[in-house]
């Protein structure tokens, strides 16, 4: 990068299913004044906003001018971002740019949703082809079915290991404060839950979450004059592939799809051997169990077909070798907009040793996070503790 | 100029159908609670900023310091602005032709747009004092102003 960027703040809100209490603006407002506590700095500091959701999810164009109280953009410069389910990743990905590019110093990154507001079912649908997908199309569970059912026949996965995912994610969640769905449930609890389109159950999948997540980018001089414990941005990709190419879902394929080619590209950039010996945590964009089962293996965490004895043998586990979404994951809070956005800033929590309950057992020097998106598209981020690292 | 093809171009039809409910927040919803069983109006002081925001809000767009209080603006105002629309449209809100004007209410340092009628066309004008007709059944809507009318 032409200059060295670091994350110096960050904040959240409680995620959750209701937020009758607030409206949008405040809602993002809760996360952008937490940012800024955190990065002891004030909102005239900043001089750029970028705002991210997911396109018209709550039914509302020029979110960016709507919400300008709740961020605080109001006579600054700043642009709006849609990429679906990476836009959180995308957002922090275009600060980071603004400020390596050494035209912006202090940049605000924004990403946000408040699911419950918007008919996001029938707008998701709209992220079918027109032509040849809107007619066939509901929502996103199908999808990860028909990627699930892949994944079966081709390794010998059985329901028992994603229903290890699904518990995995929830039981980290009740040591994340901020996450939506912190249930005490057993394998045989999501087992017996509900099923939805084969093989994935109710258990298997992301819920509908209002929330917000903001962080603050800056260059290298501002975060060591200003932070105590900046987390350096050390590399980014983003890879696409298209919504017909049918052979992404079978697991078996050798052509170079997203995930595997940004993971590839990526780990080039910044020399990693071994992604598992190089990286310390991972905080994965899940919205189905049998997603996090895939993404292991597009990720080189594991050999392909051995995902699912990854989390057999407990790997993946907060206290594991290969600690994977301690935080619990996008199975267990959903707000789209926020999701990637949240992956990252786990990830730098984790970093600066500040996550608490869920802090893993091991040291934590290095982290890469992803975000993943219809239709079929991934923004990955490695993150250090220092840039010797 | 018409495009010659070999081929009868051929169009697909598809609808997107999508509600959406929103919850009105801190400001908003003791905005629309007063409106609905009181008829007041309220309206959001910034006292840094020396300012009073209508529509309400929790948070100064100018300061970004967080408003809490709320008091009592108009009924009555003024038209900053308007425009007759003399065109009809299906998305319209109302048949044509019909008067849009930007009114600030006593007390606000802010307009907002609303219709305005029972007035003749050629009779409106810019300062005009105008004062809202509130609706029988209020559901807490802005809507629940029907439209101002001159005083």
């Amino acid at each position: 990068m032409k200059r060295n960027v670091a994350i110096i703040g960050g904040g959240q809100t409680y995620h959750a299913a209701r937020r009758h209490d607030v409206d949008q603006a405040e809602m993002v407002n809760e996360a952008v004044r937490k940012a800024l506590l955190d990065a002891q700095m004030t909102m005239d500091e900043i001089d750029l906003v970028l705002l991210g959701n997911m396109e018209f999810f709550e039914g509302v164009h020029m979110s960016d001018c709507w919400l300008v109280h709740g961020t605080g953009a109001y006579g600054k410069e700043g642009l709006k971002i849609t990429t679906g389910g990476t836009v959180g990743a995308t957002t922090v990905c275009a600060g980071a740019h603004h400020v390596a590019s050494g035209l912006f110093d202090r940049v605000l990154c924004i990403g946000f949703e408040k699911q419950e507001e918007g008919d996001t079912g029938a707008i998701l649908s709209g992220v079918a082809h027109p032509l040849w997908g809107r007619s066939l199309a509901g929502a996103a569970v199908g999808y990860f079915a028909m990627m699930a059912s892949s994944y079966m026949a081709a390794w010998g996965a059985t329901e028992e290991h994603s229903a290890m995912v699904a518990v995995k994610a929830r039981q980290n969640a009740r040591k994340n404060p901020y996450a939506h769905l912190k249930l005490d449930i057993t394998i045989q609890d999501a087992l017996n839950s509900r099923m939805l389109a084969w093989p994935i159950r109710m258990l298997d999948m992301c819920p509908a979450s209002n929330g917000a997540c903001a962080m603050i980018l800056a260059d290298e001089k501002t975060a060591k004059s200003r932070c105590r414990k900046p987390v350096w941005i050390r590399a980014m990709e983003t890879a696409h592939n298209e919504q017909f190419e049918l052979d992404w879902r079978d697991v078996k394929t050798k052509r170079p799809i997203f995930s595997k080619v940004c993971a590839e590209r990526l780990y080039r950039k910044l020399g990693v051997v071994n992604p598992v010996d190089y990286f310390d945590v991972f905080e994965i964009y899940e919205p189905a169990t049998w997603a996090e089962l895939i993404w292991y293996e597009n990720l080189g965490l594991c050999a392909p077909g051995e995902g699912f004895r990854l989390i057999e043998q407990g790997k993946t586990e907060i206290g594991g070798p290969i600690p994977v979404n301690p935080s619990g994951g996008v199975l267990s809070t959903n707000c789209i907009g926020a999701s990637a956005m949240l992956r990252v800033w786990e990830a730098a929590l984790q970093i600066r040793e500040e996550a608490g309950e869920h802090q893993v057992s091991k040291p934590v020097r290095r982290a890469l996070t992803t975000g993943y998106g219809g239709t079929n598209w991934t923004v990955m981020t490695a993150l250090s503790r220092t840039l010797d690292d | 100029m018409e495009t010659k093809t070999e081929y009868q171009p051929f169009e697909v039809d598809q609808h997107l159908t999508a509600r959406g409910n929103y919850w009105a927040g801190k400001a908003g919803s003791r905005f629309f609670v007063s409106i609905r069983d009181k008829k007041k109006l309220l309206g959001s002081p910034c006292k840094t900023c020396n300012k009073v925001f209508w529509p309400p809000r929790s948070i100064c767009t100018f300061c970004f310091g967080e408003l809490k209080e709320m008091v009592e603006i108009g009924p009555l105002g003024t038209v900053e602005t308007f425009t007759v629309v003399a065109y009809a449209e299906p998305i319209h809100p109302r048949p044509a032709p019909f008067i849009y004007a930007v009114i600030r209410l006593d007390g606000a340092d802010t307009g907002m747009a609303h219709f305005l009628d029972e007035v003749e066309i050629d009779q409106v004008r810019i300062g005009m004092r105008v004062k809202p007709v509130f609706a029988t059944e209020r559901k807490g809507n802005i809507l629940d102003i029907r439209y101002f009318k001159p005083l």
